[in-house]
C-alpha cells in the first residue's frame, strides 16, 4: 500500500498527517517543534506516525512539507554573504532602492533602515549594456568580468547573484556572465535574475534574486539533510516542499529556488482550508489562521485562493507569487496596554510568546494577553489539552485588572474590550484581503483554525457578516492537510509593454506555446508526467499609463482570433468592479504568466456518525458562566469528539478538543455537518 | 461669503457617551479608510507623478471640516470660508486655485476634490484628496514656469466648482479644463482616481455611522480630536519654552538671478499656546518661488514634527489647532498677494521643514536633525518621439536624508512621505532616454558622528530632440550640519553635449534644448551631518570607504586615515584627530561659509554667477 505524508512545521508544534492513498484513511500526530534544527521534529514525527499506522518509511510514496526554514533564515538574518554583479552605473541599485522612507511626514527622523541583503562592498559592476528591447548597445568584456570576480573572491562571498540592466528583455549577457562565474568560482551557488524573475524593474528583480542567493545555503543544507535522513530510512518516494503560492515543488528544485519558499508556512493553512472548505461544500471562504503571536487571513474565491505578486517577510518584500495572506500581530499572546498619554486601549503587536506566555499559563507571564481576557470572560475552560494543563484563572484576572484600572472600567468590561480590539484588528486584515480587493466579505464564509481561530471566529464572522463561520475538523493541524493535499506547481512570467491594438494575437499565441513548453519540461523533470499537466495562463493588463496591472485569466486556445479583444473587454469590466469607473483608453499588455499544475490529490474527508440532532451526550459541563453581551450568561461545554452529524448547538456554548476551543456566541447556532465541521450561523429573528 | 450647507434633516447631533473601546474601533477604522483611499488612487491613477511617486494626499474630516485622518491637516474650512454657494448631497467640489481656498492647495498643478458625506440627509463628514497633475497648461510643459511673474502664466486655475451636482457629473466643465492640459488623458484619469478614492472615504464613513449610529460616530470623532488636543497640549507645555527662539534659512534664488530669499520664524509659548511668527521673512518674489502657506497646514506640519521628535506614538488629527497660532506677514514670500506666481513653491515648502525642525530642536539639540530639504528637485523632459507622438516626463528626484539623533541619514532617499523613484527600466521603456548612471555621490553627505545621506547623481542620456526644465535648490546655501556635524554638499547640474562640450546649468531653468546624444548630469544635495565626526567609529568610516560612499580623502573629514588596502591607519588617525579637535564647530548649527564668502566663491565653486541680493520697494516691503 502507498501513503502520503504531510508535515507542517510551526513555531510550537510540528503537525503530521498520514493518508492512505486508496482508502483515504488518515492518521494525525503532533510533536514539539525543534527550532534549532527543525528537521529533528520532522524526522521524529515521521517515525512516530509510521509506527502509529504500523508501516515503514518505505511505504511513503510522497512526502510533502511546509517549512519556515527560508522565512526564519531571513527573519533571523542567518543568510549567506551575497555577491552581486550589476551593470555599470548601477552598483548602488540596492543601496538607493526605491528611495522610499516608510511612514508619514517626518518619519525619516526615526526610520531605521534594515541592512542590505547584498552588502555594497560585495557588489560590483561590469561593462556591457542592453536597451529596453534587449538590443546590445555595448558588449561584455571578459577581462573586465574576471577583474570584478576577483573582488568578489576577496570579499569571500558565499553566493553570487547576477542582475544586469534590462536583462528581462534578453538574458544572453547574464548567461555569459553565469558561465564565467561558475568556472571561476566553483562550488559557489549562482542565481541569475532572468531565471528567477524575467520581469521589468531593476530593483525588484535584483532584490528578489539576491534574496534567493541569501537563503540558498541555509535551505540547501536543510533540504539535503532531510532528504539524506529520509533516504536512510529507506524512504525512496518523492519529497516535495510547499511553495509560497500554495503549490509544491521537488526538494531538488527548492534548493535552486528557495525564494519561492518564503511564505511556505502560511500557505499550508490556506491550502488546508481549501481542502476543508471543499468537503464542507463552500467555494468562497475567508481564512483565519490564528496562532500565539499573529493571525494570517486570506481569501478563497470559487475554490481558488487569491495570489499576490509580492511576498513579504519582515522588512523584505520580494517579487515572487504567494498566496495573498495578510498577517496581523494579533494572537492569543498579544499584550494589551494603555499608553499614558492617550489613554487608549491597545492590543499587540507585542506578544508574550510561548515564554513567558499569557499570565494564565503560570510560566512567569504577568502582562494581560488576549488569552487571559478569554479566560476572564469564561471562554477558555480551566483545563486545556484534555486536562494536561490547568489554567491559572486568578493570574488572568490580576493581569486584566491592570487594564481595567488604567481605563477606569470593570474587569469584565476590560476583558471584553481587549477581545473587541483584537477582533477589530483581525477584521482590519480581513478587509485588506476582501473589500479592499473589491470583494464583499458578506459573500464569503469564514473558516477559523489554528490554535486561536476557533475562539474568535464567531465574533469576527459577525463583524464581517461572513456566514457560516466554519470550524473544520482538527483545526490545529489543518496546515498539514494543506501540505498533503495540494498540487505540484511551476510558473513563469514575461514582461511586455505593448498596446493590445498594436499586438499580433497569433504571434502572442505562439509565445504562449513556448512559455508553456518551458514550464512543462520543468515540471516533468520534477516527476510529474505530461498527461497530468494542467496549463493556465494569466495576463496582466492595464490602461496605457497606469502603474498597476489587473490580472486576468486568458485562454491560450484560439487566442489569435479574439483573445486580444476579449482581454480588453475583461479589463473594462474588472476595472469598473474594482474602482467604480472605466476609461476609453488604449489597453496595454504588461505581462503574461503561465502556470502548470500537477494532478489534484484524491483525499476525501471521512464522514462521522449521524446523530439525532441533540448534542446532550457530548456535553462535559452542563453550566458554566460566561460574560457576553455585557452580562453574565450560562453556557454549556461540549466535547467535540463526541458530537455527531446533525447535532445543533445553541450559543452561548463552548466546544473543546485536544488543541483548540470553539466559542459559539449567544443568538448563534452551530450545526455539525456530515464531516464533523462546525457551521455557525446567526439565529434568525 | 461662506458656503451654505443644505441639509434636509437639521436635527442637531446629540452628544452621547462613547465607550473607550468603540472609540478605538472608530479610530482604527478611520486609519484603515485612509489607507484604502491611497490604495485606490495608486492603482488607478495614470501619471507617474502620482502613481509611482505618490504625490497625492488624502484626508477624512469631520462634519465641520477638521481632519480625522490624513497627513497635511485640513484645508476644508479654508474652502468653506471662501465658497460662495450651496453644498448639498451628491455634490463633489473640484478646485485648483490656491487663492480661492487660502492656500489649501498651493499651486495650480494640485487638483483638489472635496466630497461632503451625508447620512440620513445630514452632513456627517468630508472626504478629500489632492494630487499633482503632470500638466495643467500654461507657458511651459509641466506648468511650473520658473520665469512666470503672475499666476495667469501657470496654466488653468479651477475655482471651486461642482464636478458633480446632486450626483450628476458636469462633463462639459471637465472637457473645458482638460482641453487646456498638454496631457489630458493623464489628467482625466488622475482626477477620476482621486474621485474614486474620495468615494472610498465616503463609503467607509457611512458604514461607521450605520454600525455605531450617527450620534455615536460624531461624538467619537469629537473625542478623538479632544484626545489629540490633550496629548499635544501636554507635549507643548513640557517641550516648548516661553522664551522666543528664532531660526532662518534661505531659498537660494528665484530663477531670475536674485537671491537668496530669507525665511524666518520665531517660536514661543504663551500659556498653553504656541506662537509661530514668520515676521522677518522676505517679501514676495517677482517670480514663481512664492508659497501661499495655509495656516492650518502649517499647524499640522508643526504638530507632526513635534510628535516625530518627541513622541511618535501619538496619533494626530486637527484637534490641537487651537493650541497653535500662526502669524504670516502679508505680502511676504509665504503670503504673497494675488496674482503672484506660485508654481515653484516646492523650494519654500521644503525649507519650511528645515526651519521647523531647527526651531523645535533648539531647546533639546540632542533631538535635532541636520538639514536636508533641498525641495523636491524636478526634471521635465518633453518633445516628440520617433512616432511623432508627444512625450512629457515629470520626475521628482531625491537626495540625502540628514544625519539624525538616531543614526546616519540614508543615501538617495525621499524626505517626502510615500514618495518613490520610478524604476529606470520603466523610464527607458516608455521615454526616449537612457539612464547611464544612477548612484549616490561619495562624500556628499555631511560628516558627523551620524553622517548625512549622500545625494544622487543621475546621468540622463537623451535619445530625442526636446526641451528640459529643472527645478532644484541648495546649490548656493549649504544644507547645514548640527552638533558638530558638517554641512552636506550642494546640488549641481550640467549637460555634456554630444560634441563633448560641457555646460553648467542653473538650479532652476526652463526651455533648455537638448539633442540626441546629450547627457544631463543631475546631482542632488547631500544631507547635513549630526554630531562630532571625530567621534565616529573609524571602522565605520573605513567601511563606508570600502563601499564607495565616502572617499579616502573624504574620510579625513572624520579624522580617519585609511590605508591603501582599505584598513584604518590607527596611528595616523589618532594623530589627525588630535590635530582636528579644535576645528570642530562648537555652535549648534554649522551653516558652512557666510553669505559674503559664498558670493565671492560662487563662480569658482559652482560655475554660476552668484545671485544678486533682491531689493523691494516700500510698497511691497
Amino acid at each position: 500500500m502507498s501513503y502520503r505524508l504531510g508535515v507542517d512545521v510551526g513555531g510550537t508544534f510540528t503537525d503530521l498527517l498520514l493518508i492512505e492513498d486508496e482508502s483515504g484513511k488518515t492518521y494525525r500526530s503532533k510533536v514539539p517543534s525543534t527550532p534549532s534544527d527543525p528537521s529533528q521534529a520532522v524526522l521524529n514525527g515521521t517515525k512516530r506516525i509510521c509506527e502509529m499506522a504500523g508501516i515503514t518509511a518505505k511505504e511513503l510514496s510522497l512526502f510533502m512539507h511546509g517549512t519556515t526554514v527560508a522565512t526564519n533564515a531571513v527573519l533571523e538574518n542567518k543568510i549567506a554573504r551575497v555577491g552581486l554583479i550589476t551593470t555599470e552605473g548601477y552598483r548602488q541599485v540596492l543601496q538607493v532602492a526605491r528611495s522610499l522612507v516608510p511612514g508619514g511626514l517626518a518619519a525619516w527622523i526615526i526610520w531605521q533602515r534594515p541592512p542590505i541583503l547584498a552588502p555594497l562592498e560585495c557588489t560590483v559592476e561590469i561593462k556591457g549594456r542592453l536597451d529596453s528591447h534587449g538590443k546590445v548597445l555595448r558588449e561584455l568584456s571578459e577581462k573586465n568580468i574576471l577583474k570584478q570576480i576577483k573582488k568578489l573572491k576577496a570579499e569571500k562571498v558565499e553566493a553570487v547573484t547576477i542582475c544586469l540592466f534590462n536583462s528581462f528583455a534578453n538574458n544572453a549577457h547574464e548567461k555569459q556572465v553565469e558561465e564565467i562565474v561558475k568556472r571561476e568560482m566553483p562550488g559557489i551557488p549562482v542565481s541569475v535574475s532572468s531565471d528567477i524573475l524575467p520581469e521589468k524593474q531593476e530593483y525588484e528583480r535584483a532584490l528578489t534574486t539576491v534574496a534567493n542567493s541569501a537563503v540558498r545555503p541555509t535551505v540547501a543544507a536543510y533540504v539535503q539533510n532531510l532528504r539524506n535522513e529520509l533516504r536512510a530510512q529507506n524512504m525512496d518516494g518523492q519529497i516535495n516542499l510547499l511553495r509560497s503560492d500554495g503549490g509544491l515543488m521537488s526538494s531538488e528544485q527548492s534548493e535552486e529556488l528557495p525564494v519561492a519558499l518564503l511564505m511556505s508556512g502560511p500557505a499550508g493553512g490556506v491550502t488546508g482550508a481549501l481542502w476543508a472548505a471543499k468537503n464542507a461544500g463552500y467555494d468562497n471562504i475567508l481564512t483565519l489562521d490564528m496562532g500565539g503571536t499573529s493571525t494570517d487571513v486570506s481569501l478563497i474565491e470559487n475554490g481558488t485562493p487569491r495570489l499576490t505578486r509580492d511576498t513579504e517577510v519582515g522588512d523584505l518584500t520580494v517579487r515572487t507569487s504567494s498566496l495573498d495572506v495578510k498577517t496581523v500581530g494579533a494572537g492569543g499572546g498579544s499584550i494589551a496596554h494603555v499608553p499614558e498619554i492617550t489613554q487608549a486601549l491597545r492590543v499587540g503587536p507585542e506578544s508574550a510568546g510561548a515564554v513567558p506566555g499569557p499570565a494564565c499559563y503560570g510560566k512567569g507571564g504577568e502582562a494581560p494577553t488576549v488569552t487571559d481576557a478569554n479566560v476572564v470572560l469564561g471562554y477558555l475552560p480551566e483545563s486545556l489539552l484534555g486536562g494536561e494543563m490547568k489554567l491559572d484563572v486568578e493570574a488572568s484576572k490580576k493581569a486584566v485588572q491592570t487594564v481595567a484600572d488604567a481605563l477606569g472600567i470593570s474587569l469584565m468590561e476590560a476583558a471584553a474590550g481587549i477581545i473587541d480590539i483584537v477582533n477589530e484588528n483581525i477584521f482590519g486584515a480581513i478587509r485588506l484581503v476582501s473589500v479592499r480587493q473589491g470583494y464583499d466579505s458578506r459573500d464569503f464564509a469564514l473558516m477559523g483554525f489554528g490554535g486561536g481561530g476557533p475562539l474568535q471566529a464567531n465574533a469576527i464572522g459577525k463583524l464581517a457578516q461572513s456566514w457560516p463561520v466554519i470550524i473544520p475538523m482538527a483545526p490545529g493541524v489543518l496546515c498539514a492537510y494543506g501540505d498533503a493535499t495540494t498540487r505540484m506547481r511551476a510558473e513563469m512570467a514575461r514582461s511586455f509593454s505593448t498596446r493590445l491594438d498594436r499586438t499580433d494575437g497569433v504571434a502572442l499565441e505562439k509565445t504562449m506555446d513556448e512559455m508553456a513548453e518551458e514550464v512543462r519540461s520543468q515540471l516533468s523533470s520534477q516527476g510529474v508526467p505530461r498527461n497530468e499537466h494542467e496549463v493556465q495562463f494569466e495576463a496582466g493588463v492595464r490602461y496605457q499609463g497606469q502603474g498597476f496591472e489587473v490580472v486576468l485569466p486568458v485562454r491560450q486556445k484560439g487566442f489569435g482570433k479574439t483573445g486580444l479583444e476579449d482581454l480588453a473587454n475583461a479589463l473594462h469590466k474588472e476595472h469598473e468592479k474594482l474602482f467604480t469607473f472605466r476609461l476609453e483608453l488604449p489597453v496595454e499588455l504588461v505581462n503574461l504568466r503561465v502556470t502548470v499544475l500537477g494532478q489534484e490529490a484524491n483525499v476525501s474527508a471521512g464522514k462521522i456518525t449521524k446523530g439525532d440532532g441533540k448534542p446532550d451526550k457530548a456535553s462535559i459541563v452542563k453550566t458554566t458562566t460566561v460574560w457576553m453581551d455585557g452580562r453574565k450568561q450560562d453556557a454549556i461545554i461540549y466535547d467535540r469528539d463526541k458530537l455527531k452529524a446533525g447535532d445543533k448547538i445553541k450559543g452561548p456554548a463552548i466546544i473543546t478538543e485536544m488543541d483548540s476551543t470553539t466559542l459559539i456566541l449567544s443568538d448563534h447556532i452551530a450545526n455539525i455537518d456530515d464531516f464533523g465541521n462546525i457551521l455557525i450561523n446567526p439565529v434568525k429573528k | 461669503m461662506a458656503a451654505r450647507i443644505i441639509q434636509k434633516n437639521t436635527t442637531a447631533f446629540k452628544t452621547v457617551d462613547v465607550d473607550p473601546i468603540s472609540l478605538d474601533l472608530i479610530e482604527n477604522a478611520l486609519k484603515n479608510a485612509r489607507d484604502e483611499m491611497d490604495a485606490t488612487l495608486f492603482r488607478t491613477a495614470m501619471s507617474p507623478g502620482i502613481r509611482e511617486q505618490g504625490d497625492a494626499f488624502p484626508l477624512i474630516a469631520d462634519h465641520s471640516g477638521l481632519m480625522l485622518a490624513g497627513q497635511f491637516g485640513s484645508f476644508i474650512q479654508g474652502f468653506l470660508n471662501n465658497f460662495d454657494g450651496e453644498i448639498e448631497e451628491g455634490d463633489i467640489i473640484w478646485l485648483s486655485d490656491p487663492y480661492a481656498c487660502e492656500g489649501a492647495v498651493s499651486h495650480a498643478n494640485d487638483w483638489l476634490i472635496l466630497m461632503p458625506v451625508f447620512v440620513e440627509e445630514r452632513l456627517v463628514g468630508w472626504g478629500a484628496m489632492f494630487g499633482h497633475m503632470t500638466d495643467v497648461g500654461g507657458m511651459v510643459p509641466g506648468s511650473l514656469p520658473t520665469n512666470a511673474t503672475s499666476i495667469f502664466q501657470e496654466g488653468i486655475r479651477v475655482p471651486p466648482v461642482k464636478l458633480f451636482k446632486k450626483g450628476v457629473k458636469n462633463d462639459d466643465l471637465l472637457k473645458i479644463v482638460l482641453h487646456q492640459c498638454r496631457m489630458p488623458d493623464w489628467a482625466g484619469a488622475d482626477l477620476n482616481a482621486i474621485v474614486a478614492a474620495c468615494r472610498m472615504a465616503e463609503r467607509r464613513v457611512i458604514e461607521m455611522c450605520e454600525r455605531f449610529g450617527v450620534d455615536s460616530y460624531i461624538s467619537a470623532t469629537n473625542l478623538l480630536l479632544d484626545r489629540n488636543k490633550r496629548a499635544m497640549g501636554h507635549l507643548i507645555e513640557t517641550s516648548i519654552g516661553e522664551e522666543p527662539v528664532s531660526f532662518e534659512d534661505f531659498v537660494c534664488d528665484d530663477g531670475r538671478g536674485f537671491g537668496p530669499y530669507k525665511i524666518k520664524c520665531t517660536m514661543w509659548r504663551e500659556g498653553g499656546k504656541v506662537i509661530l511668527d514668520w515676521e522677518g521673512t522676505d517679501p514676495q518674489s517677482e517670480s514663481s518661488i512664492n508659497f501661499l502657506l495655509n495656516e492650518n497646514m502649517l499647524k499640522m506640519f508643526f504638530g507632526i514634527y513635534m510628535i516625530m521628535v518627541f513622541d511618535p506614538q501619538i496619533l494626530f488629527n486637527d484637534g490641537f489647532y487651537d493650541l497653535v497660532e500662526v502669524r504670516i506677514p502679508d505680502g511676504s514670500l509665504l503670503k504673497p498677494k494675488f496674482p503672484a506666481a506660485l508654481s515653484c513653491r516646492t523650494h519654500a515648502l521644503g525649507r519650511i521643514f528645515d526651519v521647523l525642525g531647527a526651531l523645535l530642536g533648539q531647546r533639546a539639540p540632542e533631538f535635532l536633525s541636520a538639514a536636508g530639504f533641498s525641495s523636491s528637485p524636478h526634471l521635465m523632459y518633453s518633445g516628440y518621439d520617433e512616432n511623432d507622438e508627444w512625450f512629457q516626463l515629470f520626475q521628482i528626484g531625491f537626495g540625502g536624508i540628514p544625519g539624525r539623533p538616531f543614526g546616519d541619514g540614508t543615501d538617495g532617499h525621499s524626505l517626502w512621505p510615500g514618495f518613490t523613484n520610478v524604476p529606470n527600466e520603466f523610464l527607458e521603456a516608455y521615454f526616449p532616454l537612457r539612464i547611464e548612471k544612477y548612484e549616490s555621490i561619495a562624500d556628499s553627505g555631511g560628516a558627523g558622528l551620524f553622517r548625512g545621506g549622500n545625494g544622487i547623481s543621475i546621468h540622463y542620456h537623451f535619445l530625442e530632440k526636446g526641451t528640459i526644465a529643472i527645478h532644484d535648490d541648495r546649490w548656493f546655501i549649504y544644507p547645514w550640519g548640527v552638533n558638530g556635524g558638517t554641512p552636506g554638499q550642494r546640488s549641481a547640474k550640467a549637460i555634456v553635449r554630444v560634441d563633448g562640450s560641457k555646460e553648467i546649468l542653473p538650479s532652476k531653468c526652463d526651455d533648455i534644448e537638448v539633442n540626441k546624444g546629450d547627457v544631463l548630469i543631475y546631482d542632488t544635495w547631500g544631507g547635513g551631518g549630526w554630531g562630532n565626526p571625530l567621534e565616529r567609529d573609524p571602522e565605520l568610516v573605513a567601511l563606508d570607504v570600502k563601499r564607495g560612499l565616502v572617499s579616502k580623502k573624504g574620510a579625513k573629514r572624520y579624522g580617519v586615515v585609511v590605508s591603501k588596502k582599505g584598513k584604518v591607519d590607527t596611528e595616523a588617525t589618532s594623530k589627525l584627530r588630535g590635530e582636528m579637535a579644535d576645528s570642530i564647530c562648537t555652535e549648534v548649527f554649522n551653516y558652512g561659509p557666510d553669505l559674503e564668502t559664498l558670493r565671492k566663491n560662487c563662480k569658482k565653486e559652482t560655475g554660476l554667477e552668484a545671485p544678486i541680493q533682491p531689493t523691494w520697494d516700500k510698497k511691497s516691503a
